[in-house]
């Protein structure tokens, strides 16, 4: 089977190398040091001194030689893989059986919509900041400009605990937070502007269980406060935040609206993201999903935290990432949201 | 809130586009929830005229018409009706039309009929059939001119759409026609006008305006008490009126806005709500004892039955409308049985008070109710309009019922007040919005919602009146909100210019939950989040003080017993596996006026195959105690680094530097159907302080010399207790201690096990010869022996029992 190659030298090596194909063990392995050992080979040391000859001769001696080194390569290669029974592993084996798999877990997907929303503001200079779940009247409601005995009070079904007021502080009724707001309040307090954070956390109504309803749901929040900041801000960064939360294309759309934290207060929609505009059941033929409400801080807010509010503005919003996990995977009833049934924690714990 | 569209267009003057309007108020603050169209059941009726009407020949009762529908034929229609005659106009449903109320109150398709032998092709409707009233005598005569054939809906102002608007709690201005009419007033650059009312004079009234606390009108004394409460009272008594069924327009107008009709007395108050949010009340003059009317707090324990006819008990913070004999209403709320204004009413007093918000609103929610009434009166109303409800709603009783106004109506109004003047900065709008507002679009925004502007910006600011039906216009930032809505908020830019860093730091323990559940996960756990209340669990539980229900009474103080839960509802689907997590926050009592302590926790649950089940055999263990041990201390590890692994009492506990119990690992009972694995599960503190990133610690550069010692234990002896003292005694050359087997069996004696520990000894500068480490393992064999009992199993180093 060997050509001759032209060149008495090369063709006794030829030889040699076609002969490793029949070698095994020890012999196979004097065999590799002797041509292609990394001092002595035979063929090693004439790829060294191939520089010496002649360029013409180098040409043709040159690619022949390279030729029976890559040849015994390969022949190596494949000894080698036998050896090691590469191949006796795949022998009658029926490829189509069920591969073996190890348990995986997940997170909740509110967490995975939770840890992308921060993800996207930590981009633009906000840094996660957290407060308590039992708060005071104080916290959750007046610092925020909720006027006592107020209709406004009735967008916020609260539950109360069954414990004396926080002596030493203003209206200091306990209760389980209705909004991440209050940790607006502490953060405000906590250190001065440029004040720029999102809040998740759970927050809680004395609200019956329903498709779309649970008396405990997690919200997010963000709070930018500092010199210089307006109404086109709180836009530019919240259209932001949707086109890379939805897409770059997602039309949004600010209306109106009333919160007692904020004023001007707004609410964002997106453009329905199952029937993108059209009209379809879930946005009620309107073409739009309302995904967060928000607002520029009030004033009241501000002074509340003892802070110059002639000096400083901000905005802030709010959302509900229980609501956005139900729209992203399709889930239709909050409860299998907070139930741990493993069949469907498995079903959109798969990473997409 | 609903509204009627025809109101709306009587208001502008023009036809309006009920998708448009809704999309306009959307944009502009009051989502509309619905469009809903109004009688599309009469969508298939015409005007029918009657040319001819003739005895039926084989009925007396029957006549036969000769209908002109607009087409070429005359049609035969049998007829009942004892008021058809011929040259009106009737509602007509021609053969193969539907009418909405037919047989049975059923909707009925019309066909070609034989009635005693004569042919019937369509049917004269009466307003039942149609469904716009009770009446079943005749049928309904139109006063229409309008040509044969066309279209009822057309010919009739029945054809309405109701339009459903959210309006949020700061607009009790838009809880009225004129209100959303202002609006779109602003919004289509049209004027708006009160429509005005069919067959009513134009009263031209100068009220008896008394700053003090007490009048008189007619013969009805009045006195408000309590001036907090009832800041401004109007009243007017009418004479002679004849209450009844209310023209058919104002029925229309209530209905169209899911109203019903009761009596023109009763409904002109209902309208002149619905159209000016004036709230008003309509009393039966003569059952009024004293004749009284006095507004003063409720006494404690006096009872009232209201129009409702719910008894109800009062309290001394309620403040109530009463008589010279008792109480007769509840201010702001509800009117009473006694004084309610009947078909037989000939003198009618009327009301139109402003009633302190949070007056109401308590009052209301004391007794567990609200009205359409107290939710307008909590809203806070317009204080300085009472005078024009009053008038308008004088004007339709005397329109619809007649009768005379006794005296000009009194208005109480001890501490007259003008509506609230602001002042408003053309440079705080650029700072607020972000983009300069010409001067002259803020005047026209503000004209635009009702607002005077008294004085142009020379000093850099402006004097604006606000109008009294606006309560929520208090302080400049208010101003500037209107400014913004009218402009358009999506006229705003929105490119994102440059901003500072927040100076706050990430919250530590955000980062560390991520970690720890990032670990959980990796471990094959599922995330959940639950509901975080349950029973009571122990002392020190927090109760709430409206709970949801008496399950849920109690924050809880412990993760795990809800897990424990899931993990049952998993088997009752049949789910073998089960590995759950959570993160989640829970409290113990402090004490009394304190925040009870509040923490983080990781709590996790696992039953079933330790892998999945593979055909060649693997992954059919099931979890056992060594899982629940591993899992535990990576747990801890990663979710309180400085506690330690301890055992307790048969089961492991995590104690931290303090020697607190901050973690419990531990099999677990539940209630288990019998093919289920053991169940393990463990919970933990969530230690919020940063976390140290782990220190790198230079690799060896000397190989390690390792031996196996299988020793005998006997009962009593741990293999902690053995790796300690191995540990102690080693020194510095014993680099790691390790179990590589438990073993016992029948050839060990009664009460001992032989366990085997691998030993790597290394020292960091130098290669250990065999004669150091044999050195070393002679003094750790010696020192088990003389401190533990512990001999080596036979003589070589070999594995343990296998």
């Amino acid at each position: 089977m060997s050509q001759t190659t032209g060149y008495v030298d090369l063709d006794s090596l030829a030889e040699r190398v076609e002969r490793l194909a029949t070698l095994e063990g020890k012999e196979l392995e004097a065999e590799e040091i002797a041509l292609l050992g990394r001092k002595s080979g035979l063929i090693t040391t004439k790829l060294k001194s191939l520089a010496k000859l002649p360029l013409e001769e180098r040409r043709s001696y040159g690619a022949r030689l390279n030729e029976l080194r890559v040849k015994a390569d390969s022949i190596l290669v494949q000894k080698r893989a036998a050896a090691t029974g590469v191949d006796a592993l795949l022998v009658g084996a029926d490829l189509t059986m069920p591969g073996r798999h190890r348990w995986v877990g997940a997170e909740h997907p509110v967490t995975r919509v939770v840890d992308e929303i921060v993800e996207i503001f930590r981009g633009i200079g906000f840094t996660v900041a957290v407060g308590p779940e039992v708060e005071t009247e104080w916290y959750n409601f007046l610092a925020l400009n909720f006027p006592p005995d107020h209709p406004a009070m009735d967008m916020h079904d609260t539950l109360y605990l069954d414990a004396p007021p926080v002596e030493g502080e203003p209206a200091g009724r306990l209760l389980l937070r209705t909004h991440t707001s209050p940790v607006q309040i502490r953060a405000l307090m906590q250190s001065p502007p440029p004040v720029r954070v999102v809040i998740p956390g759970m927050v809680y109504r004395n609200d019956e269980f329903d498709p779309s309803h649970s008396p405990a749901f997690s919200q997010i929040e963000g709070l930018a406060v500092d010199e210089g900041i307006s109404f086109v801000d709180l836009k530019a960064t919240l259209i932001h935040f949707a086109h890379r939360f939805f897409g770059p294309t997602t039309k949004t759309r600010f209306r109106p609206s009333f919160f007692p934290f904020t004023e001007p207060s707004a609410e964002m929609d997106v453009e329905c993201q199952l029937c993108h505009g059209g009209g379809c059941p879930a946005c009620k033929g309107t073409g739009w999903m309302e995904i967060l409400g928000c607002g520029m801080v009030h004033p009241a807010v501000l002074e509340n935290c003892s802070l110059d509010s002639e000096r400083y503005t901000g905005w802030a919003f709010g959302m509900g990432p229980h609501r956005i996990a139900m729209l992203r995977y399709g889930i239709p009833d909050i409860r299998l949201l907070l139930e741990g049934d493993m069949r469907f924690l498995e079903q959109v714990g798969r990473q997409a | 809130m609903n509204l009627s569209l025809r109101w709306l267009e009587a208001f502008l003057r023009r036809e309006l586009d009920p998708r448009d309007v809704a999309e306009r108020l959307t944009m502009l603050g009051a989502p509309v929830d619905a469009v809903e169209p109004l009688h599309t059941d009469l969508a298939e009726l015409v005007v029918g005229l009657v040319e001819e009407v003739r005895q039926h020949p084989n009925a007396d009762r029957l006549r036969v018409c000769l209908v002109n529908d607009g087409t070429a034929e005359r049609l035969h229609v049998v007829c009942g009706a004892p008021n058809v005659a011929a040259g009106k106009r009737y509602p007509f449903a021609r053969v193969g039309s539907s009418v909405p109320h037919g047989k049975g109150g059923a909707p009925t398709r019309i066909e070609r009929a034989k009635l005693r032998g004569e042919v019937s092709e369509g049917m004269l409707c009466s307003a039942r059939e149609l469904g716009l009233g009770q009446e079943h005598d005749g049928i309904l005569e139109l006063t229409t001119d309008a040509a044969p054939g066309t279209p009822l809906l057309e010919a009739l102002p029945l054809s309405d759409h109701r339009l459903v608007v959210d309006v949020t709690p700061n607009r009790p201005d838009l809880l009225c026609h004129k209100g959303v009419a202002r609006e779109l007033s602003a919004s289509y650059a049209v004027p708006f006008r009160l429509p005005s009312i069919p067959g009513a004079e134009s009263l031209d009234l100068p009220p008896e305006r008394r700053a003090t606390t007490t009048g008189k009108v007619g013969q009805v004394a009045v006195t408000i008490e309590d001036s907090v409460a009832c800041p401004r009272f109007h009243a007017a008594l009418i004479r002679g009126t004849r209450v009844g069924a209310s023209p058919g327009w104002l029925r229309t107008r209530l209905e169209a806005v899911g109203v019903r009709s009761i009596n023109n007395v009763v409904d002109a108050t209902n309208y002149v709500m619905l159209e000016l949010n004036q709230p008003m009340h309509a009393y039966d003059a003569a059952t009024l004892r004293g004749p009284a009317l006095v507004v003063r707090r409720a006494h404690a324990g006096e009872r009232l039955v209201t129009l409702d006819d719910e008894q109800r008990t009062l309290d001394a913070e309620m403040v109530a409308i009463a008589d010279a004999a008792g109480v007769i209403g509840l201010a702001g709320v509800m009117g009473g049985a006694t004084t309610e204004v009947t078909l037989e009413t000939r003198d009618v007093l009327l009301e139109a008070a402003y009633w302190d918000p949070p007056r109401v609103r308590r009052t209301r929610r004391a007794l567990g109710m609200s009205t359409e009434a107290s939710y307008r009166f909590e809203r806070t109303i317009d204080r300085w309009a009472g005078g024009d409800a009053m008038r308008r709603c004088i004007e339709l009783v005397l329109a619809t019922g007649g009768g005379e106004l006794a005296d000009p109506p009194l208005d109480l109004w001890p501490e007259p007040s003008h509506p609230p003047r602001i002042f408003l900065r053309p440079a705080r709008v650029a700072q607020v919005l972000g983009v300069e507002v010409p001067w002259n679009a803020i005047e026209r925004y503000l004209v635009a919602v009702g607002a005077t502007v008294v004085s142009k910006p020379d000093d850099g600011r402006i004097a604006v009146d606000v109008p009294g039906w606006r309560p929520d216009l208090v302080r400049e930032i208010d101003l500037i909100e209107e400014i913004a809505r009218l402009h358009g908020y999506d006229t705003f830019p929105s490119d994102l210019r440059p901003f500072r860093m927040g100076s706050l730091p990430e919250a530590p323990e955000e980062i560390a939950a991520a970690a720890v559940r990032r670990g959980m996960v990796e471990q094959g756990l599922y995330e959940v989040s639950r509901l975080p209340l349950g029973p009571a669990d122990g002392d020190g539980s927090v109760r709430l003080r409206n709970p949801l229900s008496a399950d849920d009474a109690w924050l809880r103080r412990r993760l795990l017993p809800g897990l424990l839960r899931l993990v049952e509802g998993n088997w009752a689907n049949h789910v073998e596996d089960v590995r759950l997590f959570e993160i989640g926050t829970a409290w113990s009592g402090g004490g009394p006026g304190e925040r009870p302590r509040e923490e983080r926790r990781l709590a996790a649950v696992f039953t079933g195959h330790r892998a999945p089940p593979h055909w060649t055999g693997t992954g059919q263990e099931r979890f056992d105690l060594w899982d629940l041990k591993g899992r535990f201390e990576a747990a801890v590890a990663l979710a309180i680094p400085a506690a330690v692994v301890q055992v307790e009492r048969s089961a492991w506990v995590a104690r931290d530097a303090e020697g607190r119990i901050v973690g419990e690992a531990a099999p677990l009972a539940a209630d288990a159907p019998p093919w289920a694995a053991p169940l393990f599960g463990f919970e933990l503190l969530l230690d919020p302080s940063p976390r140290r990133p782990p220190q790198f610690i230079p690799l060896p550069a000397t190989p390690a010399s390792e031996r196996v010692l299988a020793l005998l234990l006997p009962d009593g002896v741990t293999a902690s207790g053995v790796s300690e003292l191995l540990r102690r005694v080693g020194g510095a050359l014993l680099e790691r201690v390790e179990v590589e087997s438990d073993y016992r069996g029948p050839e060990l004696p009664a009460g001992v096990r032989s366990v085997a520990f691998r030993l790597v000894f290394r020292a960091p500068d130098r290669t250990l010869r065999d004669a150091e480490v044999d050195q070393a393992e002679t003094r750790l064999l010696a020192a088990l022996e003389d401190e533990l009992g512990v001999r080596r199993r036979g003589a070589g180093a070999a594995r343990g029992g296998e």
